[in-house]
């Protein structure tokens, strides 16, 4: 395997008072497909959240080739090649399809620049581009949150829920686009459907009541139904 | 198409309004004169309101900040342009610039110069480590607005300053409707159109307009993107300030320079952006010019007619009541 592009060493976090990770370690190699699993409320999210500095981690390290995360602003962090899909999307419904793409530019110029990648992994946001973010349907709201995270030269994604609320057709698309992807950038993903993380990662981290319990190969964990059954509760 | 429906509904209600007072205004005006003065007076409070509303609005929307302290950057504004503008106080540029209008754009300048400074200040020194506490900013910027008024009362004391120094525009007439009309009335009239319209293609047109109006939906996204939404905030707050001192800059020529004018102002701003709806800037500008010639409309009706000119000063405060009970969440607001 290829060395880590990110390394998070025992990180604990807390959101106000709450303590929600109490240690946890991800290693994502580069150019793979990674995925956090775990039930919901295990610190998945939250994990995503303190690698962008959005709930900074109080303990522990984060490595990000090779430079410490770790007391960084989320710009910052963003700056240093990290893009970022919220679960929800985050979709700005004020601005028109366009302007959230445009305002993901680091330097002006990325979109035209990628402009090609972006729309042949998603014809239809070209369709969409004058309307404004508000009005698009959820699978179109993702698309356009994984477009945004292309924009400026991203090598690690963090994708959070992308199949969240979505139809089995568009969550098909979502993952040959992902899968795409994964040839020019770094992707960890969190993804509740084990069915698609299953399919789309080469591997996975377990983390379970703010603990990384278990990682490893995504084919080891998919013959192991023992183990699917204890920490994600499903057969 | 529902996006259109609802904001239409919007103007429907700000457009049926105006006329409303128009016509009333007409009708109970004893002559068309009147009811000119009426109508102008009330463009020319709405454009000063809206320099208050906008930085107000804007600050709040993007970074959920309720500044107070508005109203005394706009009367510092006026202290610092009639200070400027005159002989004697602490600058004096009567000798070195005795052209009066040269002297009233450099005076405008300063205001807006010494707002924007006291502005950068006050967010990155004080408001800055309070972003997580909501509580802690409203009582902050509060306190800085009693602050201002001590710090001008020091300064200029407690004296209300009316403008003797005439200069070009503050100096004309014109008639209309057989009745003199003051041009510089006109003339902030104007100042305020070209200023409506440049924001509004500021934060259409141009990337930080981008920004500022992502921010105000999710301020931490577009962090999370890349970009410096601390700096975002303190160039706006800046802006607001200077904006609002830009605003009693050109409002001292008619209002003279008071301690009271910043609260005053600051009142009816309040009222502008919460019946606008919170963070809009269409309703802000829409909200700014339905009170303003409301606050004339009343005025008018109130001296003729009541021999209660308070009326006036309760005037936005009851529309704010009126509006609210219509749209819940102001006339262009969002539902939160």
């Amino acid at each position: 395997m290829a060395e880590p592009i990110l390394i998070v060493r025992d990180i604990t976090t807390f959101i106000g008072q709450f303590h929600i990770l109490e240690g946890v370690s991800v290693s994502v190699p580069r150019g793979s497909i990674s995925v956090l699993l775990g039930r919901n409320g295990a610190g998945k999210t939250t994990t995503l959240k303190s690698i962008m500095g959005m709930t900074p981690p109080r303990e522990g390290t984060i490595q990000f080739e090779g430079a410490s995360l770790v007391g960084k602003r989320p710009y910052t962090i963003a700056q240093m090649g990290i893009g970022y899909v919220p679960e929800h999307r985050a979709i700005f419904k004020e601005l028109s399809v366009r302007e959230n793409l445009e305002i993901a530019e680091r330097k002006s110029g990325d979109l035209r620049k990628r402009g090609d990648l972006i729309f042949d992994l998603f014809p239809d946001l070209k369709r969409l581009i004058t309307l404004s973010g508000g009005n698009l349907s959820g699978g179109q709201q993702q698309m356009l949150a994984i477009a945004r995270a292309l924009v400026p030269d991203n090598r690690l994604l963090l994708i959070d829920e992308p199949s969240e609320g979505l139809a089995p057709v568009i969550i098909e698309q979502l993952m040959r686009a992902i899968e795409t992807l994964s040839a020019q950038t770094t992707i960890l993903l969190v993804e509740q459907n084990f069915r698609m993380a299953s399919k789309l990662a080469h591997l996975y981290t377990i983390i379970d009541d703010g603990r990384s319990v278990l990682s490893g190969a995504m084919p080891d964990l998919v013959r192991d139904s023992a183990l699917i059954q204890r920490y994600l509760g499903v057969a | 198409m529902a996006q259109f429906r609802k904001t239409g509904g919007s103007w429907g209600i700000v457009i049926s309004m105006i006329v409303g007072l128009l016509i009333f205004s007409f009708v109970t005006s004893n002559n068309p004169g009147t009811f000119g003065i009426t109508v102008l007076s009330g463009l020319f409070q709405g454009m000063l309101l809206f320099l208050v509303a906008s930085g107000l609005s804007i600050v709040f929307g993007l970074m959920d900040v309720l500044n107070f302290a508005q109203g005394g950057f706009f009367m510092i504004g006026a202290y610092v342009a009639f200070d400027v503008h005159h002989p004697g106080g602490l600058i004096d540029l009567t000798n070195t610039i005795p052209n009066t209008d040269i002297r009233f754009i450099v005076a405008v300048i300063a205001a807006v110069i010494v707002g924007g400074l006291i502005g950068a200040a006050l967010e990155r020194g004080l408001l800055r480590p309070l972003y997580a506490r909501p509580i802690f900013q409203l009582v902050l910027t509060f306190g800085v607005s009693l602050v201002m008024i001590e710090a001008v009362r020091f300064i200029w004391n407690t004296t209300p300053y009316s403008w003797t120094v005439l200069f070009g525009v503050r100096e004309g007439y014109f008639t209309l409707l057989g009745q003199q009309f003051s041009t510089y009335r006109l003339f902030v009239i104007a100042i305020g159109i070209v200023l409506i319209v440049s924001i509004a293609l500021l934060l259409q047109r141009t990337r930080i307009g981008i920004i500022i109006r992502a921010g105000v939906e999710d301020s931490a996204m577009v962090e999370a993107l890349g970009i410096n939404v601390r700096a975002v905030f303190t160039l706006v707050f800046t802006f607001g300030c200077a904006i609002a001192a830009f605003g009693g800059a050109i409002a001292a020529p008619f209002l003279g320079a008071s301690i009271g004018m910043g609260s005053n102002f600051l009142l009816a701003a309040i009222a502008v952006v919460v019946l606008g709806g919170m963070g809009s800037y269409v309703g802000t500008a829409a909200g700014s010019v339905l009170v303003g010639l409301a606050i004339a409309v009343v005025a008018t009706f109130s001296s003729e007619y009541l021999n209660q000119p308070v009326w006036s000063s309760m005037t936005p405060m009851l529309l704010l009541i009126l509006v609210l009970l219509l749209r819940p969440s102001g006339l262009f607001g969002e539902r939160r």
